[in-house]
């Protein structure tokens, strides 16, 4: 029996090997203790698949993409610029991350500034591992014919028009895929966007999260799934403050594959 | 034969001509108040998407009733506009109802088409100002909309109804006078929808009939140049402004933020790369972001004169949902407001841009930009494509940029991506410690 591996780009720069993917962990999927599981669960599936792939450990640094979008453009290019020389420097030519607004920013974002990479999010990869035959699920775990909603992410959807690979995920685990009100092009935002994330809300009426969890929790599921750690936050915090957390759920994509298949 | 009524006609195409090219000039130099940008690339994308959401109403069709009553003005302003062309004509020569020896039965299946499509105005404008001031659409009664807004959009059905009465009373008297003989009406047969109203004025004399169709063909012509004139105080704009706002559309994944090239030429020298930028800076250094009009692009600025004040994108904004000041529709008002008010400055030789007012801080405060999730929502929602995120997030570069007036929250994490490289406050040291655990389990079968 061997352990799971998370090379490093560094590593295996050392070594002379070039993989085939970098996987872009983002803040959140580093220090966030909910979503470190996220980023866990999918480096597992990606050991267990036997995917070629790296992180940059320790040389990642933010994209910059809460920065932008608060107006700081000076700091979100300090930021990006040398993250696209530590890229260009290791010769990356495909990302994939399990966050959106990195998706968006390196996707979108980092080719005027001389970052030019394919680059995808975990749902569109983990579609392909699945399509592939590579990812084989059980189809009788835990989340066999239960009642699953999913939760657009703004930066994935609209700003980027994925709204089937996350879909097509939670389809393969055989369960009931149960759509909200306001889904796809119309999905409600989670409310942490533009930068919101990293302050308190404007005075109003409702918090958003509060508003999107209502109609998560009016379609009767037993769990929610969202591809985005901004989400899962908000969405986790708008459960708890229903006090539903005993019975309703927050996973993120990666989670619930890599429960299926046993990892 | 007197001449009067054809110089009276001139006089008054003439007039409406002059004041039209005016207005025209005048909006035009407001949206070119904005800065410079070229948006002409992948032109056939852009004409497919200017076919698609103005010409076919693709976007409305999100909301399919109003959709559907909007589609029948639509089409009956673009099909009755095609009798306005003999209505020219006959006042320009002194004919009345040119073509109908020309086109025979076609004329009067012609007329038929329009009359059905004047009842189908009448009708959508009745059940759009019952939605408005009656069962009140929520979309319709936000803060922004008090006074002005919600009389420009009531004048307009109210201005519509009033033409197609007028039309149908002109073809009902029309055929009366026909039917009596008079030698200069043409009987043209049965014209469905305004036969139904000849009862009502089949009790007129002659000569008091021969004044009503005179008097609604008159009101008629004099009104649609009247209407034609005032669209252009009006939201209603839209209804040219939709075909120019689609084709400069953002054809760009709509998450993507324009680079700033100033800014990466500084970061480039401090982080001692080698840049290719040119040795001598530009002359002119602008601000950073938007604090007025003139910083915004002349696309933003032609997006808020083709606004129609719809709501849609407001009705779909999670921050609006939830009770924030933030309203896209206003984001947009307020934009073609302060153009509006720094154009008339200029034209009465006033101050302009300098009037010591400003877009931020005299019509948008920084609650309404600090609400935004940056969701793309109103993007979508918008039925021409109009953008309200792109001026929001030009703005908060102004407020943070220039200003340093950020809350402070903001500052915070600012602070922590400088030192730390993460929104969050946490050692760098730190980034990789998630990998531990899972490198000491093993890998199940």
């Amino acid at each position: 029996m061997s352990t799971y591996k998370v090379p490093t780009m560094a590593e295996m720069a050392a070594k002379g090997e070039n993989p085939e993917v970098l996987f872009w962990v983002g803040c959140a999927g580093s220090f966030d203790d909910r979503y470190k599981a996220v980023t866990q669960a999918f480096v597992k599936i990606l050991n267990k698949v036997g995917v070629s792939f790296a992180v940059l450990g320790p040389e990642e640094t933010c994209t910059g993409d809460p920065a932008r979008r608060a107006g700081n453009e000076f700091l979100f290019q300090m930021q990006a610029v040398p993250n696209i020389q530590v890229l260009n420097g290791y010769g990356v030519k495909k990302v994939v991350t399990a966050c959106p607004h990195c998706f968006n920013t390196i996707k979108n974002e980092y080719p005027a500034l001389g970052g030019n990479y394919e680059v995808i999010h975990h749902s569109q990869f983990l579609q392909q591992l699945i399509n592939e035959g590579k990812v084989v699920l059980q189809g009788g775990g835990e989340f066999k014919g239960k009642k699953i909603t999913f939760h657009d992410s703004c930066y994935l959807g609209r700003a980027n028009n994925v709204y089937e690979a996350p879909r097509e995920v939670i389809k393969a685990l055989d369960v009931e895929l149960v759509e909200m009100k306001r889904c796809r092009t119309k999905g409600l935002c989670c409310g942490a966007g533009g930068a919101q994330m990293f302050k308190e809300p404007e005075p109003g009426k409702k918090d958003i999260n509060v508003e999107r969890t209502e109609e998560a929790l009016a379609t009767g599921a037993q769990a929610i799934a969202v591809g985005c750690p901004f989400c899962l936050t908000m969405m986790a915090d708008g459960v708890k403050n229903k006090e539903r957390e005993n019975d309703v759920k927050v996973y993120d994509l990666a989670e619930m594959i890599a429960k299926d298949m046993g990892i | 034969m007197s001449f009067l009524p054809q110089v009276a006609f001139l006089i008054i195409l003439a007039v409406a001509a002059f004041i039209l090219t005016k207005r025209v000039r005048f909006l035009k130099r407001n949206i070119l108040l904005g800065k410079e940008e070229t948006r002409n690339d992948q032109p056939e994308v852009r004409w497919k998407t200017m076919l698609l959401v103005a010409f076919g109403q693709q976007k409305m069709f999100k909301r399919f009733i109003p959709a559907f009553l909007h589609l029948l003005i639509y089409v009956g302003f673009v099909v009755i506009n095609l009798e306005v062309l003999e209505f020219i004509l006959d006042g320009i020569l002194g004919t009345h109802r040119l073509f109908a020896p020309i086109l025979g039965s076609v004329y009067t299946a012609a007329i038929n088409i329009f009359e059905f499509l004047a009842v189908a105005v009448l009708f959508s404008c009745v059940i759009f100002l019952i939605r408005r001031n009656i069962t009140k659409v929520p979309r319709f009664t936000k803060p922004e909309m008090k006074g002005w807004p919600a009389l420009d959009a009531n004048l307009i059905l109210v201005i519509e109804i009033i033409l197609m009465m007028a039309i149908l009373t002109m073809n009902a008297t029309d055929q009366i006078l026909a039917a009596r003989g008079d030698e200069h009406y043409i009987a043209l047969g049965t014209l469905f929808f305004s036969s139904l109203l000849q009862p009502l004025f089949e009790g007129m004399s002659d000569g008091a009939l021969v004044f009503t169709e005179r008097f609604t063909w008159w009101f008629h012509i004099a009104g649609i140049l009247a209407f034609a004139v005032y669209v252009t105080y009006s939201k209603h704009l839209h209804i040219f402004l939709a075909f120019p706002n689609t084709w400069y559309s953002n054809l760009k994944p709509k998450g993507e933020m324009p680079n700033m090239p100033e800014v990466t030429n500084e970061v480039n020298m401090m982080l001692g790369i080698p840049t290719d930028a040119p040795a001598d800076p530009p002359a002119e250094i602008g601000r950073f972001g938007t604090k007025d009009i003139n910083d915004l692009s002349w696309v933003n600025i032609l997006n808020a004169y083709s606004c129609t004040e719809c709501g849609r994108c407001t009705s779909e904004c999670p921050a609006n949902l939830t009770g924030k000041k933030l309203s896209p529709r206003k984001i947009m008002m307020d934009v073609r407001d302060r153009a509006e008010e720094v154009g008339k400055s200029i034209d009465s030789g006033g101050p302009g841009l300098e009037d010591g007012k400003s877009l931020l801080g005299d019509y948008i405060s920084k609650e309404e930009l600090n609400a935004c999730t940056s969701c793309n929502a109103c993007v979508e929602a918008c039925p021409v494509n109009i953008d309200p995120l792109s001026i929001i997030l030009q703005m908060r570069r102004y407020v943070a940029m220039e200003e340093s007036g950020t809350p402070a929250q903001w500052n915070a994490m600012f602070q922590n991506m400088e030192t730390s490289f993460s929104p969050w406050k946490f050692s760098p040291q730190d980034r990789f410690n998630w990998a531990d655990s899972v490198k000491e389990e093993e890998i199940p079968d």
